[in-house]
Parts: structure tokens; C-alpha cells; sequence
């Protein structure tokens, strides 16, 4: 009920009832949103499905498993996993009502995101350096372009958690700024999905 | 009545610190098995492929459950019928086109047969 | 500075498009310098640009449409008289790469920015009416849409004068369209032309499925929605997910073009077919996506002409549902001849069988519709029955080529031209027209023309079958298409006959061109004062031609399938309510606009690699779309006395009218 506010008054006494069905609730949103993602899941599909037809196009270069550093994707797993719990902690303030503990959750969240961003990007210029970019093969490319479109989406995800922290703090937690941190948390929660898929496929299934 | 909506959006379904907290706790313990499989060399090799995509759905609806709030209770009944059907899209895209690609490399490139 | 971009650019030394270049030139400064004249820059602003109107959103796409129809034809026409001409050793006037130009543009535009922009635009400006909503779910990002299928209009455009257009046909096929093949911009323009526009469309579909299965009117089931709503529904389920699938394949065509990578290049491992898999994941849908919805509007048309609810109003719906999932059981019949082995082609020849079934189903129920009507032969229907004709036709020529066998005969012949033309020209653009004719007085208050209506039609019919019938005959002969010319004889008077065809189409077009211009000319004779110009069955009929700007003064009460109808028979259609209610809406807004600005700029530049300007245009894309995250005042409320004003000045002087439709209504059901 975003505008009740703006345009008190009037509407309460005749209005709402008969075109309650027209105002978007958050539910409206939510599905819409919920559809992209879905759409956004694909992509995502679209994509593994090259990776799996490239799979072994490694055209005598390097192999996932000569470059594959398991460890190193446990950190960025780990990194992404608490990000998505510090999520969850912001969530359930932001329903408590508690302005301060949200932004201070999704500032946390914000750093484990920047964390992976910031790990992939050292991964992928290791890579490069070691003469296996993207370049080099039809599985490097399709290695850096599946693993790149997630970590891009990521950055989005920083992008937005960053605009919310503004908006948190200027409007406070009201109907639409609860609306749009729903939306950013399935999105957040939705790319911790992607990865699940993108460690078990491109990672572990990579190296044996 | 704005909060009545509000209720009415999340159904009450924004889980709990407890909720958060065992699906944070599942997610941990399937990944670490995943990578385990994998990293340590104790799991049969015939036995490690099923166990990744085994704790990998797992661990998939465990997210789906815990963080994302998907449910089977009505107010959801939309967002669950629009990820089935996503599901159906994904599963034909994936699987039709590693079909399609595979039998056709294995009739076309018979020396360079793929893995 | 400006990446590869430079005054060469510009093909001075080609006649043909500097011509065109010079013609668009003054008719843009005519047409800019008429609106300065006239002093309507910022009726066109506020009222239009910056719209969030569903309805006014639908016009704009739809004239979009009709002008690329215009560009779409020019090129299609220039190709008839090429392959007229150039054969057993002559050239023709068209060298080869500006013919192979010419047909990738005619196929791109006529599928991207003539198709999609009429259907999108039909959906939007009927929608939200028959379901007896205010607006769509997401209005800004409605005019989104629109402006991003703009941006990709302009781009698209732009090729034709600024450096050149893909020469890799509609859809672009690797190795042919990597670099290494393709070094010129040509490729680059198809594919940010038609990420941009995808982009759009996706947000369109989204906002559809959302809006169809939300802002229903009080009472409405899903059962209970028009038939062109249901088709709308499976369109846009259909958009959202299939085009996925395009954005990935022009994505990683653009990696290997921009980042040297190899997914489809011949070396290191690439795969070409991936590419040729991955377009018809989406292509084949995209087809259903354009037809579903002419279904629909046919569904609608036949049934208030024939006064008599659609038969099988059900049986259409299944098979309207199972038509789009089938459609995604059915890619790889684009490309039997690729090298599966024969259980693939098997299943996708069988599956591509099977879907002629709904389909038949729907030509049954449109007959058995008609069967015992009092038929109207307005130039809707005859739109209707000539499509019907004609679909089957291509039906039949379609599971011929669905059989792998056949196919590897037939491949890529103008058999398939004729073909697919035959489905796309006879479903497609007959229904576009169609719905046109059919859907005009409720957009503008006026009826069009019927006189230049039939000329139109029957132009249309005659020169299908003159275009396309030859072409049959020539792909069994052996006739490859996209031959800039040919050396055996024998064909050439077959394609003098189809560039006859062709012109016969001009014809056409030009009559349905003359046919608004006389009808907006002699409007106020047309005029559609009820609301209700055909006798309509549906909601849409219910309120006002044009609809005031919140399409209903008090929800529509929907208790049944064509309710509209139902109200008419027992008098009580056109109630004034004893009170009215303010009315939420949402305000005009401007980012759309500039969104779209900044897209076609990001794609302009990424086109000619100028980078700092693909990050600008990037920047402004963001920056604008945050901006209106930030802007709170997005909606308003109409108070109920003004709502009361609109409604009276409508309703109060036709009660007279009212009262005869009534008595109309009521002498039909005696009769």
C-alpha cells in the first residue's frame, strides 16, 4: 500500500475496497520478480549446456584439472554460503523492523559478496597469466563465460545491496524498500543456487 | 491493511533464525561432502559422480526450502507452478541439447568422439 | 576515438542506398519540421513519449510495426526483382554482398521489428481491456519495452547508412558469421539490435504473465478469460521462456567476435552446431509466439461475426496450451540435415507431426463456429477465412518437410521459403491485419474503411499465391534460396511470375495504407459512439472507443465466459454506477524514454568498439534506472468526481443509443 500514505484521507473512505485488486501488495512484484529469476535460470541453463558440450574441447590445451585449485573454490563456496546466511540475518531484521541490525547485515553480506567477486577475478587473472584464457580453448571459453556470467550477476547483486543501504537509510524499512529487499534477497539466494550447480559441474565433476 | 497485505505476501513464510540456521548448517554439511568426495580420495571413483549430483539437488532444495521460502502451502502455489514449469523448460533445453549435440558428433566426428 | 568508426563508413559509392539515405532524409526533416510547425513536441511528449498507458504503448508498437512492415517489404521486393533478373549469366542490378545484406535484413526486420513489435502492441492494447484491468502489472517497465524495441529499430536502421548490415542471414549462422568471415560491422549491428529488443521483449513477456495471472477483474477464472487472453498468456509464458535461449546464442556469437573466444569458430575446439541447437531452442517457439496470438485474435473475430460463442471454447484452450509446450519439443526439424542420427530425427520429425493436431483441432472449431452463423462479411472476417485457406496449405507442405527424409531433399530449397512464408504471411500477417481492422475502432473511436479494406485483402490473397506458388515448384526443381543469381533458364519465369506476386502485395499494402489514411480522413463519418462497433462479446467492448485513460469506471463483475454479451441480452450492459470511486494510476514518466536512448547509444558504440562511449551509454542505462528506483512519486489518484464527469459525457447521451442496441440484441435473439 505504498501511496496510502502520500494520499491519506480520502481514499480510506471509499476508495480502496473497490480497486483493491489493482494495487500491487509486494505479492505482485514478487511474482513478476520471481519469473525473471526464473527466466534468469535459463540463461543459466543455456549456458551450462555449452559448458557441458565443450566440456572436454580442450583443443590440447590445459584441462580442468591441471587447473582447477579445489581449495581455493571451497573458500569462494565458503564465502558466498555465509553471505547468503548474513542475508537471511538481514531479512529477518528487516521483518523485526530493526533499521540498524539490516544495514549492518547487509553491509556484512556486502563484504562476503565483494570477498568472491574479489577472489574470482584473482582466479581468473592467474588463469590468463598462465596462458589459459579464455582464448586459449572452446572449454576455457566456455569455462570463463559460464563462471564469469555468475560472478557478473554478482556484481549486480553488490550494485543493488549498495542502493538499498541508501535507501534503507533514508526511507527507513517501509512498504517499498521491504518490497525491493525481498526482491534482492531471492536474487541473492538464487545466485547461491547457481553456484551450487556451477561447483559440482564445472569444479568437482572438472577435475576427475 | 497494509499489514494484513503484508502478511498476506509472505504468508508468514520468512522463516525464523532457527530455519536460517539449519539450512545454513545442511548447506555446510553438503558442501563439505561434495568436496570431500572429491578432495580426499576416500569415496570408490565409480561411487563419486552419483554422490555429487545426489548432494547437489540436495543441497539445491535445501537453499530452495530454507533461504528462498518455497513451499507447497497455497499463497505459494503460483511461484511452485512457475518453477515447475521452468524445471520442465530447463530439463528439455539441457538434456535435448546434450542429446541433439551428442548423437550428432558421435555420427559426424567419430575420431574425435568426446569423452 | 571513435573505434573503427570513420567517414568510409558511409557507402558513398552505392546509388541504391544513398537514394534511400536522401529519401529519408527529407521525409525525416518533412515529418520533424511538421511537428515543430505545428507546435506538438510536447503533446507528443507528455501524451505519448513518456506514456505509461497500455493502450497508447500498443499504437506506438503498432505503428512501429506497420513502418518496418513498409522496410521489410521494400527489401523483399528488391530481392524478387534481383532473382527476376539475374539469370544464365546476368548479374541483376544487386552485387552479391548487398544482395546477401538485403535478404538477412528482410527476414531479421519482418520477424524482430515488424512481427514482434504488432503482436506485443495487440497484446497490449487489448490485454489488460479484456480482462477488465486498469493498466498492466508493471507500467514503467512497459514503456520500457517499447523504448528498448526502439532502440533496436534504430540500430537496425542505422546499418543500412552507416557502414552495413549482417550479410550471414535472419539468424546468422557460425563460422560464416565469426569474424574471421564476417570482419565488417554487419553482424555486430544484427546482434546488439536484437539483444536490445530481446531485452525488451523478455520484460513485455514477464509483465503479460504477470498481469494475466494477477489483475484479473473480480470473479474472472482462468477458464473465464477470452480466448485471445489465453493465447496472450501462452505467447508471453512461451517470450519468457524461450528467449533465454536467443540471448545466450548472440551472447557467445558476441564473445567470439569481441573477446577472441571459440565456441562456434572452426578451430580450437568450437562447435558450430551448438549455435544452429541453441537459436532454435528459441527459434521454434519464436514461431509460435508470433501465431498463438493470431489464434487468438481469429478465435475473437470469428465468433462476434458469426454471432455465436466460439465453439470449443475449452478444446481451444488445450490445445492452445499444448501447442506451446509442443513447440519446444520440435527445434531440431530446422536442422534434420545436420547429422544426428536417425532416432534423433525420428523423435523430432514425430513430435513435429504431432503438433499439427491442436492445430487442426482449431481450424474444426473456427468451421463449426461459423457453421449455422449469421456470418458478417466485414474485412475481419475475410481476413479470417483467408487465412484459414491458406494456413492449411502450409500445414500440409510443413508435415511434408517435417518427414527427416523429405527434408534432406527439401533442405534449405525455396520449397521451405514457400513454405514458411506460406504459414507466416497467411497466419501471421493476415491476423496482424486482421486484428487490425478488427481491434481499430476500439484504439482510436473510429471504424476503418471497409471499401479499401477488401481491395486490400484481395490484393494481399492474389499476390500470396502469385509470390509463392511458383516458389514451390522451383524448390522442387532444385532452387536453392538466397541465390544472388542463377545460371538455369528454365527457372526464370517462375520467378517472374513470384516478382509479379510480389507486386501484387505492394498493391495490397499500399491499399491498407490508403485505407487509414482515407478512414482517419473521413473519421467523423466512421465514428464509433457506442463503444460496441461490431456487437461485440467480449469486455473490451464494454467501455468506450477510445477507452478513457483508466479503461473502466467500476471493475467489470464477470460470472461467466463472454459476459459482455450476456449483459447486452438481459439489458443490463452500460449500468451508471449509483457512485463512483477515485481510481489509482500510475504517473507518465520520461526514464523508458531515456533508457532507451542510452541503450541504443551502448549498442552504437559497441557496434563500432568505441568504448568509452559503450560505457556511457552503459552508465546512463543504470544511472537512469536507479534514478527511478529513487522516485517516489510514481502514482496518483483520480478523484471520483472527475471519473463521474468522463463517465457522464459518455453515457448520458447515449442512452438513446443504448436503448437501440438493446432492442437490436433482443430482436436477434427472437430471430
Amino acid at each position: 500500500m505504498t501511496s496510502s500514505a502520500i494520499t491519506a484521507g480520502g481514499i480510506a473512505i471509499h476508495g480502496h475496497d473497490a480497486d483493491h485488486a489493482h494495487h500491487d501488495d509486494g505479492s505482485r512484484t514478487l511474482l513478476g520478480f520471481w519469473i525473471y529469476l526464473m527466466s534468469d535460470c535459463l540463461i543459466f541453463s543455456g549456458l551450462f549446456a555449452t559448458f557441458a558440450v565443450l566440456a572436454h574441447a580442450y583443443a590440447g590445451g590445459p584441462t580442468g584439472k591441471e587447473l582447477f585449485d579445489l581449495k581455493y573454490v571451497l573458500g569462494e563456496t565458503m564465502l558466498l554460503l555465509v553471505s547468503s546466511f548474513t542475508f537471511g540475518m538481514a531479512m529477518l531484521n528487516m521483518h523485526a523492523g530493526r533499521r540498524n541490525r539490516v544495514l549492518a547485515w547487509l553491509v556484512v553480506t556486502f563484504l562476503f559478496g565483494a570477498a568472491f567477486v574479489g577472489m574470482e577475478i584473482h582466479e581468473f587473472a592467474g588463469l590468463i597469466h598462465e596462458g589459459a584464457g579464455p582464448d586459449r580453448s572452446a572449454f576455457l571459453s566456455a569455462y570463463f563465460t559460464l563462471v564469469g556470467t555468475h560472478g557478473l550477476h554478482v556484481t549486480c547483486g553488490l550494485t543493488w545491496i549498495a542502493v538499498m543501504l541508501d535507501m534503507v537509510r533514508r526511507h527507513g524499512l517501509d512498504g517499498i524498500v521491504r518490497r525491493r529487499l525481498s526482491c534482492l534477497s531471492l536474487f541473492w539466494h538464487f545466485l547461491d543456487v547457481i553456484w551450487i550447480c556451477v561447483f559440482t559441474f564445472v569444479y568437482l565433476h572438472g577435475v576427475l | 491493511m497494509s499489514h494484513a497485505h503484508e502478511q498476506a505476501a509472505h504468508g508468514g513464510h520468512h522463516g525464523t533464525l532457527k530455519s536460517y540456521l539449519v539450512g545454513f548448517g545442511l548447506s555446510l554439511v553438503l558442501t563439505l561432502l561434495s568436496f570431500g568426495c572429491v578432495m580426499t580420495g576416500l569415496v570408490p571413483h565409480h561411487l563419486i559422480v552419483p554422490g555429487l549430483m545426489v548432494f547437489c539437488v540436495a543441497q539445491v532444495l535445501v537453499q530452495l526450502g530454507f533461504f528462498l521460502h518455497m513451499g507447497i502451502a497455497p499463497e505459494q502455489r503460483e511461484n511452485l507452478m512457475v518453477a515447475a514449469c521452468a524445471l520442465v523448460f530447463i530439463a528439455i533445453v539441457v538434456v535435448g541439447s546434450l542429446w541433439v549435440l551428442h548423437n550428432m558428433n558421435a555420427y559426424m566426428m567419430p575420431g574425435m568422439s568426446h569423452g | 576515438m571513435f573505434g573503427k568508426l570513420s567517414l568510409s563508413a558511409i557507402p558513398f559509392d552505392q546509388p541504391i542506398v544513398m537514394g534511400t539515405l536522401a529519401a529519408v532524409l527529407v521525409l525525416g526533416a518533412a515529418l520533424l519540421g511538421a511537428v515543430t510547425y505545428f507546435g506538438k513536441w510536447g503533446y507528443l511528449w507528455k501524451e505519448w513519449f513518456t506514456t505509461v498507458d497500455h493502450k497508447k504503448i500498443g499504437i506506438m508498437y503498432i505503428i512501429v510495426a506497420l513502418v518496418m512492415l513498409l522496410r521489410g517489404f521494400a527489401d523483399a521486393i528488391m530481392m524478387r526483382g534481383q532473382q527476376a533478373l539475374a539469370a544464365a549469366g546476368a548479374q541483376g542490378y544487386l552485387p552479391p554482398h548487398h544482395f546477401d545484406q538485403i535478404f538477412s535484413a528482410h527476414g531479421t526486420i519482418m520477424i524482430f521489428f515488424m512481427a514482434m513489435p504488432f503482436i506485443v502492441g495487440l497484446m497490449n492494447l487489448v490485454v489488460p481491456l479484456q480482462i477488465g484491468a486498469r493498466d498492466v502489472a508493471y507500467p514503467f517497465l512497459n514503456s520500457l519495452s517499447f523504448w528498448l524495441t526502439a532502440a533496436g529499430v534504430v540500430l537496425i536502421m542505422l546499418s543500412l547508412f552507416i557502414g552495413d548490415f549482417s550479410a550471414t542471414g535472419w539468424l546468422a549462422y557460425p563460422p560464416l558469421s565469426e569474424l574471421k568471415f564476417s570482419p565488417t560491422v554487419g553482424v555486430d549491428y544484427y546482434i546488439w539490435a536484437l539483444q536490445l529488443s530481446g531485452l525488451g521483449t523478455t520484460l513485455s513477456g514477464i509483465n503479460f504473465v504477470v498481469t494475466i495471472l494477477r489483475m484479473r477483474t473480480p470473479g474472472m477464472r482462468l477458464m473465464q478469460m477470452p480466448v485471445f487472453t489465453w493465447t496472450a498468456l501462452v505467447t508471453n509464458v512461451l517470450i519468457v521462456a524461450a528467449f533465454p535461449a536467443l540471448t545466450v546464442a548472440l551472447a557467445l556469437l558476441g564473445a567470439d567476435r569481441y573477446l577472441g573466444m571459440h565456441f562456434f569458430t572452426n578451430d580450437l575446439g568450437g562447435n558450430a552446431m551448438m549455435y544452429v541447437n541453441l537459436i532454435w531452442v528459441w527459434g521454434h517457439p519464436e514461431v509460435y509466439i508470433l501465431m498463438v496470438p493470431c489464434f487468438g485474435a481469429f478465435s475473437e473475430i470469428i465468433s462476434t461475426f458469426s454471432g455465436k460463442p466460439l465453439f470449443g471454447y475449452k478444446s481451444m484452450v488445450w490445445a492452445t496450451v499444448a501447442i506451446g509446450v509442443m513447440s519446444f519439443l520440435v527445434w531440431l526439424h530446422h536442422f534434420f540435415t545436420m547429422g544426428s542420427g536417425a532416432n534423433v530425427n525420428a523423435f523430432f520429425g514425430i513430435a513435429t507431426m504431432v503438433i499439427s493436431i491442436p492445430t487442426g483441432v482449431k481450424v474444426f472449431n473456427w468451421l463449426f463456429t461459423m457453421y449455422r452463423g449469421r456470418i458478417r462479411f466485414t474485412v475481419p472476417v475475410l481476413w479470417t477465412i483467408g487465412f484459414m485457406v491458406t494456413f492449411v496449405i502450409g500445414g500440409m507442405t510443413g508435415v511434408l518437410l517435417a518427414v527427416p527424409g523429405a527434408d534432406f531433399v527439401l533442405h534449405n530449397s525455396l520449397f521451405l521459403i514457400a513454405h514458411f512464408h506460406n504459414m507466416i504471411i497467411g497466419g501471421v500477417v493476415f491476423g496482424c491485419l486482421a486484428a487490425l481492422n478488427f481491434w481499430f475502432p476500439k484504439a482510436t473511436g473510429f471504424k476503418l474503411e471497409e471499401r479499401w479494406g477488401k481491395w486490400s485483402f484481395w490484393c494481399w490473397l492474389v499476390g500470396f499465391y502469385v509470390a509463392f506458388m511458383p516458389l514451390y515448384v522451383l524448390g522442387l526443381m532444385g532452387a536453392t534460396r538466397r541465390m544472388q543469381h542463377y545460371d538455369n533458364a528454365a527457372w526464370q519465369p517462375y520467378f517472374v511470375v513470384a516478382f509479379v506476386g510480389a507486386a501484387i502485395i505492394m498493391a495490397g499494402i499500399f491499399f491498407t495504407v490508403l485505407q487509414i489514411f482515407v478512414s482517419v480522413r473521413n473519421r467523423e463519418a466512421n465514428r464509433d459512439l457506442t463503444g460496441d462497433p461490431w456487437n461485440g462479446r467480449t469486455l473490451e467492448w464494454a467501455t468506450s472507443s477510445p477507452p478513457p485513460f483508466y479503461n473502466f469506471a467500476e471493475l467489470p463483475k464477470i460470472d461467466q465466459l463472454d459476459q459482455f454479451w450476456a449483459d447486452k441480452e438481459r439489458g443490463t450492459a452500460y449500468r451508471q454506477p449509483a457512485h463512483y470511486a477515485d481510481i489509482h494510476m500510475p504517473r507518465n514518466t520520461g526514464v523508458g524514454v531515456f533508457m532507451g536512448a542510452f541503450g541504443t547509444v551502448l549498442g552504437f558504440a559497441l557496434v563500432w568498439h568505441i568504448w568509452w562511449l559503450a560505457i556511457a551509454g552503459l552508465v546512463g542505462m543504470v544511472a537512469s534506472f536507479v534514478a527511478r528506483a529513487y522516485d517516489r512519486d510514481v502514482d496518483y489518484y483520480v478523484p471520483a468526481a472527475e471519473v463521474e464527469r468522463i463517465e457522464r459525457a459518455r453515457l448520458v447521451p447515449l442512452k438513446n443509443l443504448i436503448d437501440r442496441v438493446d432492442v437490436a440484441s433482443s430482436e436477434q435473439r427472437v430471430a
